[in-house]
């Protein structure tokens, strides 16, 4: 009984420890005082004055755009790589996915500024391109990660017998194939895009000037002191995938009980 | 007859308001090979879990050797288990696994590695202390696993469904093995299987269970020469069970034609289940049996001939070392004494439903 | 030719432009000169004083945010896995949650906490304890780590605890282990892979940080991720920034090296 309590206090204690900054900002989003040493009264006009903030709105639609073609184009590439790695002969194989994982474990401060040095050697104008090119590259690795595990417990005779069964390989691949895959595509879809939308040290590294995600957009502004609209935005952003988990969670959770 | 050394009295457990096992009542002898055997989802792994400790009845007691031990937790029994998949130490080596109860004891390493050694020798499994578990074969696996429970010298083994994993004709040769073993130990063996064929291979005394309780309890001879229900003769081999009536004391109904017959007791005109072995079923010319068929299947078995014959609305399995083409007209009788009849199951509980391996 | 190996020729190619090429590039600065003379002068850069500093810093400060990371989530993975929640999605969920919320507002969501006026020291000063002034300090900075890295470390314990076989656990009890040595002698091996992967995860980004220390540190305290920073953003000199990097990598190779030996079937995976 004690042990129970003492279980669950734990639990909640981490559990403050980690939305304790998540609630800080939600409530400093209804705070009428432009600083966020105090607090000045109740007010929603952050909320509205966010959207006639045409640079907020802008660096938002650049990273919701960075995140979707990146994690959309990384998913792609990655998924059809791992039908590729596969079938290779073990020695290659362990040398891919070690390349694979560089990016994985290297710090983003270095995998940054290695695509920075390469894209000005190539003489390439820093701007969308050279974001977008950085995000899809550490992007794919969480693609493939998440899709090789689902790719090996695939029953290799299913793909076969499609094609004993008149399928063509394109047509049996999404017939049969990819549907065994899809959770783990998903999976690295939603893990690739929700890492280009946090990053920002790769983005800080390989954007060029008058381009700015969220991310760095905050960065400069913290010497001179977050916007209050900032505020509002994201937890705009946090309560809608919020809901949007809490919905997509509970359909399969019901399914389960049975 | 051996003494008691475990009882099982007024045993009952649910599981999120499910009954799994409604007042179980067992005991098992000294030196006993002791069988549960049922379908899943019968009880029967539920029973060795609270024997293991593994589980708290929610009423009832476990009475070990005289002594209470429903609350003891399992690191206090003494009882050792050869786990479902094995449940092999994956970071240890063989003889680590092996070691692992003796080290929690305080043994010597003069007397470990002794026992290493006379535990590898018994699962004929000699030579391989360090190899690691992962690097053996399933069957190999599962000798490693009833190793690293003996030489803890327990008054009982707890089997949980030990060779499921393994292929038919390994399961065959671990069967005898696990024989020899008992011999050897000298000690009980509660092993728990869905498999009837294993049960009545190695088994002095087999425990039939479905859906929380016991349908019959006694030697492999009798389980399946009289089962008591008609859950136990469908469970156990091939049979056709006729729903029949008795008309009076060694005279029994089936299909219409009355049938003489061994039992008594089971007063007049009363419904009961007839059991009878599709060996014992005789097949001649149509004039001279009871009861007038025709062949409508025949299949080659290798020892005998599978036939189903349709005579009276009933299709009746025959085992039979002559043949009958299909289409045969075919007479149909039964010796007296291979005549088994058994009451019709009292509740719903209780009904033979749910056969589903 | 097989068909199939040619599907993954995109990404080899990709692979060799975008993550070895660069790899190169960084070596080739910070081994040459402005000259493009080689030089170890880059390299050896790292033992001047500041450097030096900077570097012995952070090595400091991530190691014991690894520590305290490690000492906060393995009872925490063993709570959740024993909770019989058996959404395992559910799980990494709570934890990935956070990261929609972008990553330097939450961590700067910690100075509005933190502050001499701040809400942690108005609750203290309710409840008449002793405040706490530790922003701007390498105190702040070890719990911005903690903060922004904690999950990384939850994540693959849970997973290594949730895979180990419930009836293995029951083995070593039937085989006469108390609670105590089940954990010592199964439940903590068992687990070796994914505390190892989770350190890796929590190290590398702590060692080679310079957002939390700008956010959290003021600008009183350089860490080497830091000094990198400038090279290439203010000072311009990707030499000596390049240098320094391969000074990193040399901790991140080191890193690699170990957690490979210890989970060679990659079974501490986050995912």
């Amino acid at each position: 009984m004690i042990r129970n309590t003492a279980k669950k206090i734990y639990i909640a204690l981490i559990f403050i420890f980690l939305y304790a900054p998540i609630a800080t900002l939600i409530v400093l989003s209804f705070n009428a005082s432009r600083t966020r040493a105090k607090w000045g009264g109740f007010t929603l006009k952050w909320y509205g004055e966010l959207f006639q903030n045409e640079e907020i709105m802008q660096a938002l639609f650049n990273t919701l755009f960075i995140a979707l073609v990146a994690s959309v184009v990384a998913t792609i590439i990655g998924t059809i790589a791992c039908i590729s790695i596969m079938n290779l002969k073990r020695r290659s194989r362990t040398i891919v996915m070690g390349i694979t994982n560089i990016p994985m474990l290297n710090a983003d401060i270095v995998t940054g500024i290695s695509l920075m040095l390469l894209f000005i050697s190539m003489g390439l104008r820093f701007g969308m391109g050279t974001i977008l090119l950085s995000h899809i590259t550490f992007c794919i690795p969480y693609v493939i990660l998440s899709v090789m595990p689902r790719m090996k417990q695939l029953n290799p005779h299913t793909y076969e017998a499609a094609l004993d069964l008149g399928a063509g390989p394109v047509y049996g691949f999404f017939k049969v194939v990819f549907p065994d895959i899809l959770p783990g595509v998903l999976s690295g879809f939603l893990m690739a895009f929700t890492m280009s939308l946090d990053d920002f040290i790769i983005t800080h590294f390989t954007k060029g000037a008058g381009v700015d995600t969220l991310s760095t957009k905050i960065y400069t502004e913290v010497k001179k002191g977050i916007k209050p609209e900032m505020y509002a935005l994201s937890t705009i952003i946090f309560v809608t995938v919020l809901v949007l988990l809490f919905l997509v969670n509970k359909a399969p959770s019901e399914k389960n009980k049975k | 007859m051996n003494k008691k050394l475990i009882d099982l009295k007024n045993i009952s457990k649910s599981f999120d308001g499910q009954m799994v096992l409604d007042d179980l009542n067992l005991y098992i002898r000294e030196n006993e090979f002791l069988t549960l055997l049922g379908p899943s989802g019968c009880g029967k792994t539920t029973t060795l879990r609270i024997l293991g400790g593994f589980e708290t009845p929610d009423t009832g007691h476990v009475i070990f050797d005289g002594t209470d031990i429903t609350k003891l937790p399992p690191n206090k029994r003494q009882l050792n288990t050869v786990f479902q998949k094995y449940a092999l130490f994956t970071h240890m080596t063989i003889a680590e696994n092996i070691a692992f109860g003796l080290k929690i004891k305080n043994k010597s390493k003069a007397y470990i590695d002794d026992k290493i050694k006379y535990a590898l020798k018994l699962v004929n499994l000699d030579g391989f202390e360090n190899r690691m578990p992962d690097s053996l074969s399933g069957g190999q696996q599962q000798r490693i696993a009833i190793a690293r429970a003996i030489v803890n010298e327990p008054k009982v083994l707890l089997l949980d469904e030990p060779l499921g994993a393994l292929d038919l004709k390994l399961r065959q040769d671990m069967q005898y093995e696990l024989i020899r073993l008992k011999n050897e130990l000298g000690i009980t063996f509660i092993y728990v299987t869905h498999d009837q064929e294993e049960a009545l291979t190695m088994s002095d005394t087999i425990v039939v269970m479905n859906q929380g309780y016991i349908q019959q309890i006694g030697s492999p001879e009798k389980i399946y020469n009289e089962p008591e229900n008609a859950f136990v003769a469908d469970f156990i081999g091939e049979s056709n069970i006729i729903s029949s009536t008795m008309i009076e004391d060694k005279l029994v109904e089936i299909l219409g034609v009355k049938f003489p017959c061994v039992d008594t007791g089971f007063g007049c005109n009363q419904p009961v289940d007839v059991v009878i072995r599709p060996e014992d079923v005789l097949l001649s010319s149509p004039a001279s049996g009871k009861m007038k068929g025709v062949v409508t299947h025949l299949i080659f078995k290798g020892v005998h001939y599978e036939m189903e014959v349709t005579a009276n609305g009933f299709e009746w399995l025959v085992h039979s070392t002559g043949m009958f083409p299909v289409g045969t007209e075919v007479g149909i009788d039964v010796d007296p004494f291979n005549i088994q009849i058994m009451n019709k199951p009292a509740s719903e509980d209780e009904e033979a439903v749910g056969v589903n391996e | 030719m097989n068909k199939k190996k040619l599907l993954g020729t995109p990404y080899f190619i990709w692979s060799a432009i975008f993550i070895v090429v660069p790899l190169c590039m960084v070596f080739y600065y910070g081994l040459t000169d402005k000259s493009g003379a080689f030089t170890l002068e880059n390299i050896i850069s790292i033992t001047t004083a500041e450097h030096s500093k900077a570097l012995w810093l952070a090595l400091v400060l991530s190691l014991i945010s690894t520590l305290i990371c490690l000492l906060l989530a393995y009872p925490l993975a063993m709570i959740l896995c024993n909770m019989n929640v058996n959404q395992h999605s559910f799980i990494l969920l709570i934890f990935i949650l956070p990261m929609w919320m972008n990553f330097l507002l939450r961590t700067l969501a910690w100075q509005t906490l933190l502050e001499k006026t701040g809400v942690i020291n108005s609750m203290l000063g309710f409840l008449h304890l002793p405040t706490l002034n530790i922003i701007n300090t390498p105190y702040a900075i070890v719990l911005g780590m903690v903060y922004n890295f904690l999950p990384f470390m939850v994540l693959p314990i849970y997973n290594s605890l949730a895979k180990i076989d419930g009836n293995v656990i029951n083995a070593a009890k039937d085989l006469g282990a108390n609670g105590l040595q089940v954990f010592t002698k199964i439940t903590l091996p068992l687990t070796i892979p994914g505390i190892i992967s989770g350190i890796t995860m929590v190290f590398i980004p702590a060692l080679t940080t310079f957002v939390i220390s700008k956010l959290l540190g003021g600008s009183k305290v350089l860490l080497i991720g830091n000094v990198v920073e400038e090279e290439f953003t203010q000072a311009s000199n990707w030499h000596l920034g390049s240098g320094l990097s391969i000074v990193l990598m040399l901790f991140i190779i080191v890193n690699m090296v170990i957690s490979a030996i210890f989970d060679k079937d990659g079974e501490g995976s986050v995912l």
